[in-house]
C-alpha cells in the first residue's frame, strides 16, 4: 500500500468529487456505476475510467463490500506488552511467528508493543496470549472491545 | 442472521474488493456459478444484517495527505464513557473508536480513538478537541505514536482458532 502523498496535480476535482461521494456508499444493484454516476453527474464510463485509474496510482486502498469480522464469527484482540529495550527483536521475532498475530506495532510508550490477536474462535485469543507469555516471559495485557462507537470517519479529498 | 456456505462463497470472493466494472455483481456471480440477482440479495440482506457494514470507497488516507495518526487513550467513567463514546467516534478525524477495560495498575485508560491529521501537531490539536469535547468526564489522558509496523497481514479466518 502506498504511503506517501500524491504528486501535486495527480488529482483533478472530478476526482476529488468522486473520491468523497462514493466514501458515503455505493450502490447493490446491476448497474452501480450508472446509477452513482447520476448523482455526479458523470457517465458510467467515465466513473469507471477514473475509478480504475484511481486504483492504479494508489489513492484508494479498497472499493467494495466492508466486512465486519467479528459479524462472521471471528474473534479479534488489541494486546500490549512492555518489552525490554535489549530483548526488543528477540521478541518480535517470537510474538509474530504466530500466525494468529495480525498486525503488531511498536509505539512510544512504556507499553512499546502492541498487536491484534485473529483467532477463529474466542478460547483462540486466551490461548495465543498465553503461548505468548509463557515464549517470552513477559506479561500480555489484553484489551478486548467492549464496545464500538466510529462512524464518522471520512477523509476530504 | 447465520450466513450459509453461498455467503461464505461470496465474502470470500468480495474480500479483497469488486471488479470495477459496469455489472460488478454479475461478475462476482458469473466467478461463483450464482445469478446476478442473487448475489445482490445476499449482500443486501448481510449489509442489513451488519455484517457487510457498508460498501464503499476507502481513500488511501496517506496517499491524500493524513501522514500523521495517534492512538489516543483517555480514563473516563464507565458510565459518561457510553454517551460520550458516540460523540467521539463521529468526529470526521476519527477513524477507529472503542471502549476497553482497562489493566489497572499497568494501564488506566478505557476509550481509545485513533486520530489522524496531515502533520503530526495536528494530531495534537486533534487530540486538544477529543478533551474539549469530552470535558470535565476525563481523568487522565496519553496518545500513543508508532514508531514502526513490525507487521501486518491480512485477517486469517480459515485455520483452527
Amino acid at each position: 500500500m502506498r504511503r506517501s502523498p500524491l504528486p501535486e496535480g495527480a488529482l483533478d476535482a472530478t476526482d476529488r468529487r468522486i473520491l468523497n461521494a462514493l466514501q458515503e456508499g455505493f450502490p447493490l444493484s446491476s448497474r452501480p456505476f450508472a446509477e452513482a454516476g447520476e448523482a455526479l453527474g458523470l457517465a458510467e464510463g467515465e466513473l469507471i475510467i477514473r475509478l480504475t485509474r484511481l486504483r492504479e496510482i494508489g489513492a484508494i486502498t479498497r472499493f467494495g463490500p466492508f466486512y465486519d469480522a467479528e459479524a462472521m464469527g471471528g474473534a479479534f484482540c488489541l494486546c500490549a506488552m512492555q518489552v525490554p529495550a535489549d530483548r526488543f527483536e528477540a521478541v518480535v521475532t517470537l510474538v509474530n511467528a504466530l500466525p494468529e498475530v495480525a498486525h503488531n506495532y511498536e509505539r512510544a510508550h512504556r507499553l512499546n508493543m502492541w498487536f491484534v490477536l485473529a483467532c477463529e474462535k474466542p478460547e483462540g485469543i486466551k490461548r495465543a496470549a498465553a503461548r505468548i507469555e509463557r515464549e517470552t516471559g513477559l506479561k500480555v495485557l489484553r484489551f478486548p472491545k467492549l464496545q464500538e462507537f466510529f462512524i464518522g470517519f471520512r477523509v476530504a479529498a | 442472521m447465520t450466513i450459509d456456505a453461498t455467503d461464505r462463497k461470496i465474502i470470500a470472493a468480495t474480500a479483497s474488493g469488486l471488479p470495477i466494472t459496469a455489472a460488478p455483481y454479475a461478475e462476482v456471480a458469473g466467478w461463483l456459478g450464482l445469478t446476478e440477482a442473487e448475489v445482490i440479495a445476499r449482500m443486501a440482506a448481510m449489509q442489513a444484517a451488519g455484517i457487510i457494514r457498508r460498501v464503499a470507497l476507502a481513500p488511501n488516507h496517506y496517499a491524500l495527505g493524513l501522514a500523521a495518526n495517534g492512538m489516543s487513550v483517555w480514563d473516563i467513567d464507565d458510565a459518561a464513557a457510553l454517551e460520550l463514546g458516540p460523540k467521539v467516534g463521529a468526529l470526521p478525524f476519527v477513524s477507529h473508536c472503542y471502549l476497553r477495560p482497562r489493566a489497572l495498575p499497568d494501564w488506566p485508560y478505557n476509550l481509545f480513538a485513533m486520530l489522524h491529521g496531515t502533520t503530526r501537531t495536528e494530531v495534537e490539536a486533534k487530540r486538544a478537541e477529543v478533551a474539549a469535547l469530552l470535558g470535565p468526564a476525563v481523568r487522565g489522558h496519553d496518545i500513543l505514536y508508532s514508531t514502526r509496523i513490525l507487521k501486518k497481514t491480512g485477517m486469517r479466518l480459515t485455520g483452527e482458532g
